[in-house]
């Protein structure tokens, strides 16, 4: 059911490998492990895995330099996971090009989730004209979103969020990088206009903007869109 | 600084010998005018003082030489060590006599103070210690008691267990990991407090997005509970630190649900207020005030003070804790400059009030394109 997807798990605790390579395979993945990260490098390099679960705090390396090494070449998802639960961490990791990351404790039914997302976003290249979500569309050639068939009104910047989110569904996306996208580069500190943007735009697509499915917010980090 | 200037024994003699000094050049301008014997005395009030703030070698030293000093400069004839009168012999052997047992007694007395002092801190940490120790091994293997005991059951071989007690055992162990998260949780953040780790980081927040974002993480933890939430229209964005504030609203409901009986009602409340500041006539003090009340018990009246403390748990308390999440709670309020109360509700029920003077901004004043 999952095509016989590879994933690589750079982590050095024996208890997560278990743990992951029982889920994992569980779920139909091929599972390859590396305990450290020139091993994991390695591995990578040697078999092309289509996902990579990196742990940040490793034994041989800090585990930000080890993603910008991986970063240099490797072109597929990679995932964090790791106990360091800063934000400051969190949101390097993803600006060294991490597409996700779990603190653990994780639950495991949110990681399948997240690496169905990641390996979908690799296979399927946005490039469709239209989308769906929940009872809402979207048609990008018209700029132009529905909720059960009525025209949703939205202002130009509203519009560019949703559709900057939604083409990234699944991906967290920092607070400084929608902004930079938006707004331009000197709005990178202003999260004043997303907070106030991300509330509006909830009361307009979300069936209740106080319990949002759509739009959810990753404290201190950013925004994610979650389409299923 | 001062401290640091007392410590070094360099510093000290240097002290030692200039009030020493000092004292007796005063003196002498006066020598005409007043007794030797009043000089006598004011030396030995030097000494004396001395005792109080050195270590004992340094004053051992104004001692020695606060004599040297009376002899030489005032004890007739002047400018030699000889002394005349045997009187004089004697004041001065009572006088240097006097100025050593003053040095001594006030350093032991010093020294005495100083363990007493110490041994109070050792018996009150530990009793700390203690309480805290009671209060985790309680909360922590209580947790780690039923996971292994779900499990255990559920690999026995010779039982055969329902799907339905399976799933029962299941669900235990979840309950039991996500209590044993929340104060492994509490543990870490109380040592960021303990070591000073903390910088919030300001940002805008929208208050009102933490409020329900939170409340949605705890809706399992409430599920018995009723829980309200009320927020001012057009409540301003403020400038706190999103992931402190989620904790500190986290904590508050999670302390309600588990310390008060099923059906009872939480309520959250945010709202914008502004005062005057009376004295300048310009300055408006704007806040932003959250408050957290129910309507169960309330907390023990003669204790309320002190639920803000540290392993601080109630008497005849049947709920347990560690005495962790309010404290946490008021480090993580205080460290973004606000303030945190806690009453009793007239009707019965706590109501906590959390104040934050900090910026804010409309949401209606940014452009809207």
């Amino acid at each position: 059911m999952n095509n016989g997807f590879t994933i690589l798990v750079i982590d050095d605790e024996a208890q997560i490998r278990k743990l992951l390579e029982i889920s994992l395979e569980a779920n139909e993945y091929k599972v390859l492990f590396a305990i450290n990260g020139k091993d994991g490098i390695t591995t990578a390099a040697s078999h092309q895995p289509d996902l990579i679960l990196l742990d940040l705090g490793l034994p041989d390396e800090d585990g930000q330099s080890i993603l910008k090494k991986l970063r240099e070449w490797f072109v597929n998802p990679i995932i964090i996971l790791s106990v360091k639960s800063t934000e400051e961490e969190i949101v390097k990791a993803l600006d060294n090009g991490a597409n996700d990351y779990l603190t653990k404790p994780f639950r495991t039914q949110e990681l399948l989730a997240r690496i169905r997302t990641a390996l979908r976003s690799k296979t399927s290249v946005n490039n469709e004209m239209t989308l769906s979500f929940g009872n809402c569309t979207i048609d990008f050639a018209s700029r132009i979103v529905k909720a059960n068939n009525e025209i949703i009104k939205l202002t130009a910047t509203e519009y560019n969020l949703l559709a900057l989110l939604i083409k990234n569904d699944g991906r967290v996306l920092t607070h400084q990088y929608i902004l930079k996208e938006i707004w331009g580069q000197s709005y990178s500190e202003q999260t004043q206009y997303l907070r106030v943007f991300v509330a509006q735009l909830r009361k307009k697509i979300e069936e209740d903007a106080n319990h949002p499915k759509f739009i959810i917010t990753e404290s201190g980090v950013g925004y994610r869109f979650n389409s299923s | 600084m001062d401290k640091l200037f007392f410590k070094s024994t360099k510093n000290q003699y240097l002290i030692s010998f200039l009030s020493v000094a000092i004292v007796s050049l005063l003196c002498l301008i006066v020598r005409d005018v007043i007794d030797y014997k009043i000089v006598g005395y004011l030396l030995l009030v030097v000494v004396s003082l001395l005792a109080i703030f050195l270590e004992i070698k340094p004053v051992l030293l104004g001692a020695v030489l606060s004599a040297l000093a009376l002899n030489f400069v005032f004890i007739k004839p002047y400018y030699t060590l000889h002394i005349d009168k045997p009187e004089d012999i004697l004041l001065l052997a009572l006088y240097f006599i006097i100025a050593l047992i003053n040095a001594v007694l006030t350093n032991n007395f010093r020294r005495m103070q100083r363990a007493i002092q110490i041994k109070q801190t050792r018996a009150s940490t530990l009793k700390l210690y203690n309480t805290l120790l009671d209060s985790l091994s309680h909360e922590l293997r209580t947790p780690i008691a039923a996971i292994l005991g779900s499990i255990d059951t559920l690999q026995q071989k010779d039982v055969k267990l329902t799907l339905e007690t399976q799933q029962k055992l299941h669900n235990e162990i979840e309950k039991a990991s996500m209590k044993l998260n929340y104060q492994v949780e509490n543990l870490l953040n109380m040592s960021r407090l303990e070591s000073g780790y903390i910088y919030p980081k300001s940002d805008w927040c929208d208050v009102k997005e933490i409020i329900y974002n939170t409340c949605n993480r705890l809706s399992e933890e409430t599920k018995d509970h009723k829980i309200i939430i009320s927020v001012d229209e057009n409540l301003p964005l403020f400038k706190l630190d999103y992931g402190l504030m989620e904790q500190i609203i986290y904590n508050l409901v999670y302390n309600c649900s588990q310390h008060t009986p099923k059906g009872v009602t939480i309520s959250i409340n945010a709202k914008y207020e502004v005062d005057a500041d009376y004295d300048s006539h310009i300055d408006l003090i704007k806040k932003c005030v959250i408050t957290i009340s129910d309507n169960g018990y309330g907390f023990p009246a003669a204790e309320i003070d002190r639920a803000f403390d540290k392993f601080h748990r109630f008497k005849d308390s049947k709920t347990g804790g560690t005495g962790l999440g309010l404290s946490i709670v008021k480090g993580f309020v205080e460290a973004q400059n606000g303030t945190i109360t806690l009453q009793n509700a007239e009707d019965g029920g706590a109501i906590f009030e959390l104040s934050f003077a900090v910026d804010c901004l409309s949401i209606n004043s940014l452009p809207n394109e």
